[in-house]
């Protein structure tokens, strides 16, 4: 049983997905416990395959029983494990959390609604564990197209904002098969290990390097890194609440997850930084991404939006991590995959019960926020301090990562971006707070003797009590992450950086 | 827009035309993608699966979970559109004016030729399915035509007819159902002590020595699993045309 | 003219997908941006299939001969096509199905909301 828990991670979910299609097509009630019971077995099986890895191990299932490259395999190794972790945390707290908002926003749609949730899911982690690299197209575009449905189900402006999104997802999964297409014509295999072995004897071939433009590219789009994020801020908006609390953290983390898997494995980091001379364009665009997410989050009215301006900020943080071409960046980015999928959950959980209790997320959603609704805000409180980088919060320790990185490569525009964007965030959180302290938004002078009675009105249990696990994971990792650097991260951190 | 779109287009037509010297020529035997792991393919699928269709071999056995992870494409798509575009009830105020005017087909030519048609289109079909490890063909293809013989009804003839024949309830449970039958046998595999989808775990079931029954059960599994996504295909093909045609109000078609 | 001769394979590839993500971003009308998505589709399926040519060669369905009355299979590999570039275009095909499917559901949706498909018309409403 032990050596099945690799392939039970991804098809307990796409079981349940079958079973809620047919079930709940009868008697809806039936598929949000469906659907947390799936996620949960899928998350005890990551959980039960990370403390399988030891240092440095890989392991290797063979779908099918062929031997790899002539069959397709599942490779675990712990970046994999810790990503796949967090994957399955964060659906499983968002299908409990989604409960309340999906019968109240979506109520004749709701079996729909969770197959589809349970779908992307699968999709996800199928992305990213497989070691083959056709395989990753294929539940890739699984994934797309189930958040496609998924982004679409909101009102009005969703349908032309995931049309643009349809429109760019699919040039970017083009772009990916495509540079697949090339390594194939050059490697003749699908294995991302293979293909790795192979590489080394064709250094010069400018098919490989025209092959890596292309699936760098395609992840970017997928990404949403700079100048490729112009479909991210609306897709994600107008969606529903708890499509937006699903798709907000996990697809772009993925996405982060496969470009260090083609940068490090499929190509090896000698090759990305002493051989192509892309390091100084790259961390350029990372260095725009942030500075660019933060000043225009900084403009918004609408919180929702200015979330999903500070996830495109936080891709360029990680973006940067890796490409600084040091061991504490690429440490740092691995870290930041983990901490920001927590954050992001957390924030948009809180916006999330905001939306639910008030009908939209505007700063004057915030007045009196700490009488009606102080779990929330508190919740909301330890978020934004792990968006700052306030220590215990793993958001300070992903930052110091970061920056000793960029020190150690003399990137000093990217530790300056850095010390920025947390100023800016700094600014955001305290705006909201003021508000939800003061009631009365920016704009407005606050009255300190005006005194009103304020409901208590705070969010239903079933949606505070997954907002409070992730702001308590958060903290936990930020107290935890000595071990999970030093068992997980620092072992399968690749030869050639500096 | 369009003057940005067009340097993007020739910087990208660029880049690939730049490369073509290094690309190998067109039809070498010897190039790396026809010698590594197809050539593998080719001289082994016959003596270990005993199916000389070497695309059903591979698709069905030896990367048989991506064509289960494609059988879910197909469902997501039929799940995603139902999502999107299905409505409840009967349209009314100014949904009913926006609709064109209905013009009911005429029956005598269309309707008579598709009552003929059709038999010979789902027996071939069936057939497709089923000789899939002989000919070109197997599930996808199959799955197709019995599709697209169901659309022949609701085109020729009205979509109501159609729709009495394969209901909503039955397509949504054939589309669930085609891609459990493909998943059970891997799970089935998986509970006799193999792998998932590795069918050679199955050989307790079938006669003969442990290495020949090991062959013959892949060659049943791959024929299960073709008509689990003959089912799917089926049901989605006909499902996609009906909510689109009719913009999910489901009463009457083009 | 040599060199046209040898790579024309390619050249039409690259060709149709020049077209297709022009047609994807730069045209106006949404179903025009769907074609294109469909062209720039089925030109990288070309490229997966022209890979797996082998010059003189015939489907991968394995011939027989009797040899002794016994029926054996030729498994030589250069006598039949690449079949695995094929597999993996099937697969690309249905998934460019399902895609063009998903794409124009949004599109019957956006006219049924505004009342038109050219994108400059949509975005007047929306501001």
């Amino acid at each position: 049983m032990e050596q099945q828990y690799p392939v039970l991670i991804v098809i307990i979910p796409m079981f349940t997905a079958m079973v809620l299609t047919l079930a709940g097509w009868f008697k809806p009630a039936v598929c949000q416990p469906l659907a947390v019971v799936g996620l949960l077995g899928s998350f005890l099986s990551a959980v039960a395959t990370l403390l399988q890895i030891g240092a440095g191990e890989v392991i290797s299932y063979r779908l099918g029983g062929w031997e790899p490259p002539f069959g397709i395999e599942y490779r675990v190794d712990s970046l994999n494990a810790l990503v796949l972790v967090m994957v399955s945390l964060v659906a499983l707290l968002v299908a409990i959390f989604a409960r309340k908002p999906v019968e109240k926003e979506l109520g004749n749609k709701i079996s729909n609604f969770y197959t589809l949730f349970v779908l992307l899911v699968t999709g996800l982690l199928g992305m990213t564990i497989t070691g083959d690299a056709f395989n990753l197209y294929v539940l890739l575009e699984i994934a797309a197209l189930t958040s496609y449905a998924l982004l679409a189900m909101g009102r009005g402006r969703a349908y032309m904002a995931t049309f643009n999104y349809v429109i760019l997802g699919t040039i970017g999964a083009c772009f990916y098969l495509l540079g697949v297409g090339l390594l194939l014509i050059k490697t003749g295999s699908l294995n991302m290990a293979d293909i790795g072995t192979i590489l080394p004897k064709l250094v010069g071939s400018e098919t490989v390097l025209v092959a890596f433009g292309f699936l760098m590219v395609g992840v970017w789009i997928k990404m949403a890194l700079f100048p490729f994020h112009g479909w991210l801020p609306n897709a994600y908006t107008y969606a529903p609440t708890a499509t937006s609390c699903l798709v907000a953290p996990l697809m772009t983390k993925v996405s982060v997850y496969i470009m260090l898997r083609i940068m490090f494995t499929v190509y090896s980091a000698d090759w990305i930084f002493n051989v192509i001379q892309w390091k100084p364009v790259v961390m350029v665009l990372a260095v725009v991404a942030i500075l660019m997410g933060s000043f225009f989050a900084l403009a918004q009215r609408d919180i929702k939006r200015m979330l999903t301006y500070l996830i495109v900020a936080e891709i360029g943080y990680m973006v940067g991590g890796a490409w600084t071409g040091t061991a504490a960046g690429l440490t740092g980015t691995i870290y930041h995959i983990m901490a920001d999928g927590l954050m992001t959950v957390c924030l948009f959980m809180v916006i999330g019960s905001v939306v639910y209790r008030k009908g939209k997320a505007h700063f004057e959603s915030f007045k009196d926020a700490f009488q009606s609704m102080p779990w929330t805000m508190g919740a909301l409180i330890i978020g934004g301090l792990s968006m700052i980088g306030v220590p215990p919060t793993c958001g300070f320790f992903s930052k110091w990562y970061l920056i000793s990185g960029a020190y150690q490569s003399s990137d000093y525009a990217f530790i300056v971006a850095l010390l920025i964007s947390s100023l800016v965030n700094a600014i955001l959180f305290i705006r909201i707070v003021e508000t939800a302290f003061f009631s009365a938004t920016p704009s407005e002078i606050p009255d300190p003797h005006a005194h009103h009675e304020v409901d208590y009105a705070d969010s239903p249990v079933s949606m505070l009590i997954p907002m409070w696990v992730s702001a308590l994971a958060l903290i936990a990792m930020g107290l935890y992450t000595g071990e999970i650097v030093t068992r997980w991260i620092l072992p399968i951190l690749p030869g050639g950086l500096i | 827009m369009k003057v940005l779109s067009l340097i993007i287009a020739l910087v990208m037509g660029a880049l690939l035309t730049v490369i073509l010297d290094d690309l190998p020529a067109w039809g070498d035997a010897q190039s790396p993608a026809n010698a590594h792991v197809s050539a593998y393919y080719l001289e082994n699928a016959y003596k270990q699966t005993h199916v000389p269709n070497v695309v059903t071999a591979v698709l069905a056995d030896y990367r048989g979970f991506d064509t289960m992870f494609e059988t879910g494409v197909v469902f997501v798509a039929v799940i995603g559109i139902m999502a999107i575009l299905r409505r409840e009830g009967v349209p009314k105020g100014a949904k009913s004016r926006k609709r064109p005017p209905h013009q009911p087909p005429d029956p005598a030519i269309t309707g008579v030729a598709t009552r003929f048609i059709v038999p010979f289109m789902q027996i071939f079909g069936l057939y497709v399915i089923a000789h899939g490890h002989y000919s070109p063909g197997g599930g996808f293809q199959g799955g197709v035509i019995l599709g697209a013989s169901v659309i022949l009804m609701a085109m020729t003839g009205e979509l109501k007819s159609a729709l009495n024949r394969m209901s909503e309830d039955w397509f949504i449970i054939m589309v669930g159902l085609g891609f459990l039958i493909f998943a059970g046998v891997g799970l089935a595999c998986m509970f006799y002590g193999g792998n998932f989808l590795d069918y050679s775990a199955l050989a307790p079931l079938f006669s003969g020595t442990p290495q020949e029954a090991a062959i013959t059960a892949r060659y049943h599994a791959m024929l299960w699993v073709e008509i689990g996504v003959g089912f799917t295909v089926m049901s989605s093909m006909f499902a996609i045309y009906t909510y689109l045609a009719s913009d999910g109000w489901m009463d009457r078609g083009l | 003219m040599e060199w046209l001769q040898i790579n024309y394979n390619y050249l039409l590839v690259i060709v149709l997908l020049m077209i297709g993500l022009w047609a994807m971003i730069g045209k106006n009308n949404l179903v025009k941006k769907c074609i294109g998505m469909c062209i720039f589709q089925n030109a990288i399926i070309m490229f997966f299939i022209s890979m797996g040519v082998k010059a003189g060669s015939t489907i991968p369905i394995l011939n027989y001969t009797k040899i002794d009355g016994v029926k054996t299979y030729l498994t030589e590999a250069s006598m039949y096509a690449n079949p695995l570039t094929q597999i993996l275009m099937l697969t690309a095909i249905v998934v460019g199905v399902a895609t063009l499917g998903m794409a124009l559901t949004l599109v019957q949706k956006i006219y049924s909301e505004y009342g038109t498909c050219e994108e400059d018309e949509i975005l007047e409403k929306l501001n």
